[in-house]
């Protein structure tokens, strides 16, 4: 593995910094077979997550290639992913089968 | 593929040998543990319940005590009791020497009070020690085996490498004929549709769907009507502060501990498997609750993997520590077993990870002890007890 940053799942739309990133700099990861180069719009701490691609509000963000929560503003590539931009719904009275489908 | 185990009556195997003090309520936790102190051998069982419980919460108290006395890698128990106890010593008794294994009982009441307790009880149990203590261990099979996992302390990498590593050692295990438990219904909110198609039959599928989505149901009233926002509990100010941004992210990280074998059942807390194979165990998310109702549930074993790394270990039961952040292991040496972090590094493949802890696994119940046990660890043994919440969402009966 050995790289700056994973992308668990091709249909990822988000990759996982393998170690402190600084902004402003491109950083190259793996997507299935390819190599892609994203410019890093802010400083991404060891084990945090960066857009690989825009992600609009309200879209469900992907990671291990299901969603893992909804963006709650745009998302540009390159931007920190946490949750100061994503947020789930789960947990919060709905019944599960129903937020499942 | 064999490990080295103690032989038990009802034809069990026990990757340890303790006589375990077991109180069946907190008002002897203390005796018991005084006992324990004295003789090297015995483990004290102590916990914080048994006191005024009625209905569903008694019956999991009940269930619970009586699995960790039956538990193959306890050779003999010592039932410490209080006397007024609605949970009585005699009763616990009776339940674990169904398994064939010596059962003894003092209580404080009747001796005339902790003083003498302690002094019966420590004369007691190093005749048990003494006893169990020239049994030899015995080669068995992988099907003698139930490895129960759990994780704490979650970091971006448990997700990563150190989850998906346990899961390939927990695949190892059961296609070799054993058993394997995944828990804390809490933390697989938002994996259930991936669980249920591993169900062996549309039963096993719908109760994966009912016990995640009681718990949830029960987050959402408790998040709607106070304002102690339950919801939060679901991640952890580390998990946060580590890149776990969901509890759904969190959800489908920690789900791959259980691999990718067919779920053969879901397990009520703290009930005994009975068939080989992948169990869904229905316990929360706290990894003491978690731990000791797989525990309780016969596991002899606990893959515990930790990203921000902790030093928790279980009386009865050897827990491995598996991290997968290189940092976290150098940073808490002393207290975690194995790195993953080598697949990250560039080291080593997911595959090869996987296989080192299966290994592991085989070795540890052969007798080689965890960074865990040899320091002494064992804050893990917690009984869980449901609220009112539990009570009227599972019902009276069918989930108790």
């Amino acid at each position: 593995m050995a790289e700056q940053a994973i992308v668990i799942d091709p249909r990822d739309s988000v990759a996982v910094a393998v170690m402190e990133l600084s902004s402003g700099h491109p950083c190259t990861v793996r997507v299935g077979e390819e190599s892609r180069s994203i410019e890093l719009k802010e400083r991404i701490p060891f084990g945090h997550k960066f857009a690989l691609k825009r992600i609009r509000m309200g879209e469900g963000v992907l990671k291990y290639g299901e969603v893992i929560g909804e963006a709650t503003v745009d998302i540009e590539p390159g931007d920190w992913v946490h949750v100061h931009n994503v947020v789930s719904k789960r947990g919060r009275g709905q019944g599960s089968q129903e937020a499942a489908a | 593929m064999n490990f080295w185990g103690y032989l038990r009556p009802n034809g069990q195997v026990g990757v340890r040998n303790h006589v375990a003090i077991l109180p069946p309520v907190f008002c002897a936790a203390g005796v018991a543990k005084r006992i324990a102190a004295q003789v090297e051998g015995a483990v004290a069982l102590d916990h914080v319940v048994g006191c005024s419980q009625v209905g569903f919460d008694l019956e999991i108290t009940a269930r619970t005590l009586k699995n960790l006395g039956r538990h193959p890698n306890v050779a003999a128990v010592l039932v410490v009791g209080l006397g007024c106890e609605r949970l009585k010593a005699i009763e616990l008794a009776e339940d674990i020497a169904q398994t064939g294994k010596p059962v003894e009982i003092c209580t404080i009441q009747d001796l005339g009070g902790s003083v003498k307790a302690v002094e019966a009880g420590i004369s007691i149990a190093r005749r048990l020690v003494q006893q169990f203590s020239t049994q030899r261990r015995e080669q068995f099979g992988i099907e003698h085996l139930a490895i129960a996992t759990e994780c704490g302390g979650t970091d971006a990498f448990s997700g990563i490498v150190a989850n998906p590593a346990v899961g390939i050692a927990s695949d190892l295990v059961v296609a070799k004929g054993g058993t394997v438990m995944i828990s804390e219904v809490t933390e697989l909110l938002g994996t259930e549709h991936l669980l249920a198609k591993r169900a062996v039959n549309q039963g096993v599928a719908d109760q994966i769907y009912k016990v995640i989505g009681l718990s949830e149901d029960m987050l959402g009233r408790a998040s709607a009507n106070d304002c102690s926002h339950k919801r939060l509990a679901l991640i952890s100010p580390g998990n946060v502060d580590g890149g776990v941004t969901t509890v759904v992210e969190k959800s489908l990280g920690g789900a791959k501990k259980a691999g990718s074998s067919p779920f053969v059942g879901v397990l009520k807390y703290a009930e005994r498997y009975s068939e080989h194979g992948l169990y869904l165990m229905d316990t929360p998310g706290q990894d003491g609750e978690s731990t000791t109702g797989m525990v309780a549930g016969s596991c002899q074993i606990v893959l515990f993997t930790t990203g921000r790394g902790t030093p928790t270990g279980h009386p009865i039961a050897p827990v491995i520590k598996v991290t997968g952040s290189t940092h976290s292991f150098q940073k808490m040496f002393d207290n975690i077993d194995i790195n993953t972090g080598s697949v990250v590094d560039g080291l080593n493949t997911l595959r090869e990870a996987g296989e080192d802890i299966f290994q592991e696994v085989l070795a540890v119940a052969s007798g080689k002890r965890t960074k865990a046990e040899v320091l002494g660890h064992d804050e893990l043994m917690t009984v869980w007890r449901p609220t009112s919440e539990h009570e009227v969402a599972y019902g009276c009966g069918e989930w108790a």
